[in-house]
């Protein structure tokens, strides 16, 4: 739950009050044009942004330092250390979240469709390839909410289709996710909610993309 | 072992075969440095008693210098894909990453030292008259000086614009003390006119305040956007 969030970078002003109620597992896809504000929302609610005002309030806590342990958070750039394997990188970051199971960074990385054997460095990945292994290092802890920042971003269709499949049975499992994009035409029928952003407000949520098909 | 020793072994190693792969921080600290000596052994040409009583200053900010180079290159490969962000998220808390970014660097700046120390000495013609041994807790607590302030200052800088030129600013003034430190106590042991004790305690005494006070003020400076 958000109440009142406002964050102003400098004079400009990227969330103007934002309330909003986002229930337990369920998915919702953020829209909005560029600049309307979802990015900072997002990382507001990862607590990489703290809010200039107002309170956010996810999993029974008003600090998401303390529940940081169960978001999953992927960002439009990588995150992940271009010098390294696929696995290399997922190995160090399941040691940040103490994760003994050494089975588990391939198992995700199977999980996306990757390779865990891929000897290549993720510099030499494909953009869509260093995407698929992203959302790998976001999942790789089991998080409760996945906060995911344009996941089919020069992804090609079909592997799209994939993820959308994948984070539907997330959210099928009692997951709560969260994707803001611009291809929101490929989580119609599996969004529980559209959220509308324009200028740094939410001004809508549907159910289904209706007011993008309306002139 | 516990978490944070986990976590700062897993980033250090980890730094450490990042640096292997890219060797950005050892080429560029090794080849400045090694500039720093042949441009020295041109412009002066000391006697051996000149040596000594110069050496000690001409070594350590030498090294300084070469520091440099490497602590801007510390946070530049988190900054590169926002890699930092994903450490900001997670749990591990935010003193793994500096003692072991820290360590990093000392582990990078000994190396420098180990290798450029013979080439000082044979261009100086250095030969200690004081207690050599002593040579090697003023370079250990001498190196720990630079890097932890270094890697403390690096980190702030990070978000702003000409953090290359910021790091110096912030990291000379307040390595003042502790140069000095290095210097006397080096001068000492090269001339043997004084005993380095005195300077060498100094040295303790800083790196305990500051190892400390980074440690206290490392997780608001991670966490500053």
């Amino acid at each position: 739950m958000v109440t009142d969030l406002v964050k102003q970078f400098g004079r400009f002003a990227a969330l103007r009050g934002v309330t909003a109620d986002f229930a337990a597992g369920r998915l919702y896809s953020i829209l909005g044009d560029n600049g309307a504000g979802k990015t900072t929302l997002l990382r507001t609610l990862a607590g990489l942004t703290p809010p200039t005002r107002g309170t956010i309030s996810m999993l029974g806590s008003t600090s998401a330092r303390a529940v940081c342990a169960q978001f999953g958070y992927m960002a439009h750039p990588s995150l992940l250390y271009d010098e390294m394997t696929g696995l290399e990188n997922l190995g160090y970051f399941s040691r940040l979240y103490a994760i003994r199971d050494e089975g588990r960074c391939k198992e995700v990385i199977t999980l996306v469709g990757l390779d865990p054997e891929l000897s290549r460095p993720v510099g030499q990945y494909s953009q869509g390839m260093r995407q698929r292994m992203s959302l790998a290092r976001a999942l790789l802890h089991d998080p409760r909410v996945l906060l995911l920042d344009e996941p089919f971003s020069n992804v090609d269709l079909h592997s799209a289709r994939e993820m959308v499949k994948l984070l539907g049975r997330m959210r099928d499992s009692g997951k709560t996710i969260f994707v803001v994009t611009h291809q929101a035409q490929l989580l119609e029928g599996t969004a529980d909610e559209f959220v509308w952003m324009q200028a740094g407000k939410i001004v809508d949520r549907t159910p289904s993309l209706e007011p993008l098909k309306t002139p | 072992m516990s978490l944070l020793s986990n976590i700062t072994a897993a980033t250090l190693a980890k730094d450490i075969r990042l640096e292997w792969r890219s060797k950005d921080a050892i080429n560029s600290m090794l080849f400045f440095a090694l500039l720093v000596v042949v441009v020295f052994s041109f412009s002066f040409d000391p006697l051996a008693e000149e040596s000594r009583q110069i050496a000690g200053g001409l070594i350590w900010v030498s090294f300084l210098f070469a520091a440099v180079v490497a602590l801007n290159q510390t946070w530049a490969r988190e900054i590169r894909n926002q890699v930092l962000d994903a450490y900001r998220v997670s749990p591990a808390p935010a003193n793994s990453l500096f003692l072991a970014k820290a360590l990093g660097n000392f582990i990078f700046v000994a190396i420098l030292e180990a290798l450029m120390t013979p080439l000082f000495v044979m261009f100086y013609k250095l030969r200690p008259l004081g207690p050599a041994w002593q040579l090697i807790p003023i370079a250990a607590l001498g190196t720990w000086a630079l890097v932890v302030n270094g890697t403390f200052f690096a980190a702030m800088s990070l978000r702003t614009r000409a953090r290359e030129i910021m790091l110096p600013l912030l990291l000379f003034p307040i390595s003042i003390p502790a140069l000095l430190a290095m210097v006397r106590s080096t001068t000492a042991i090269l001339t043997g006119e004084e005993s380095a004790k005195f300077w060498i305690v100094l040295l303790l005494a800083y790196d305990v305040v500051f190892t400390t006070g980074c440690l206290l003020l490392f997780e608001t400076v991670l966490q500053a956007e």
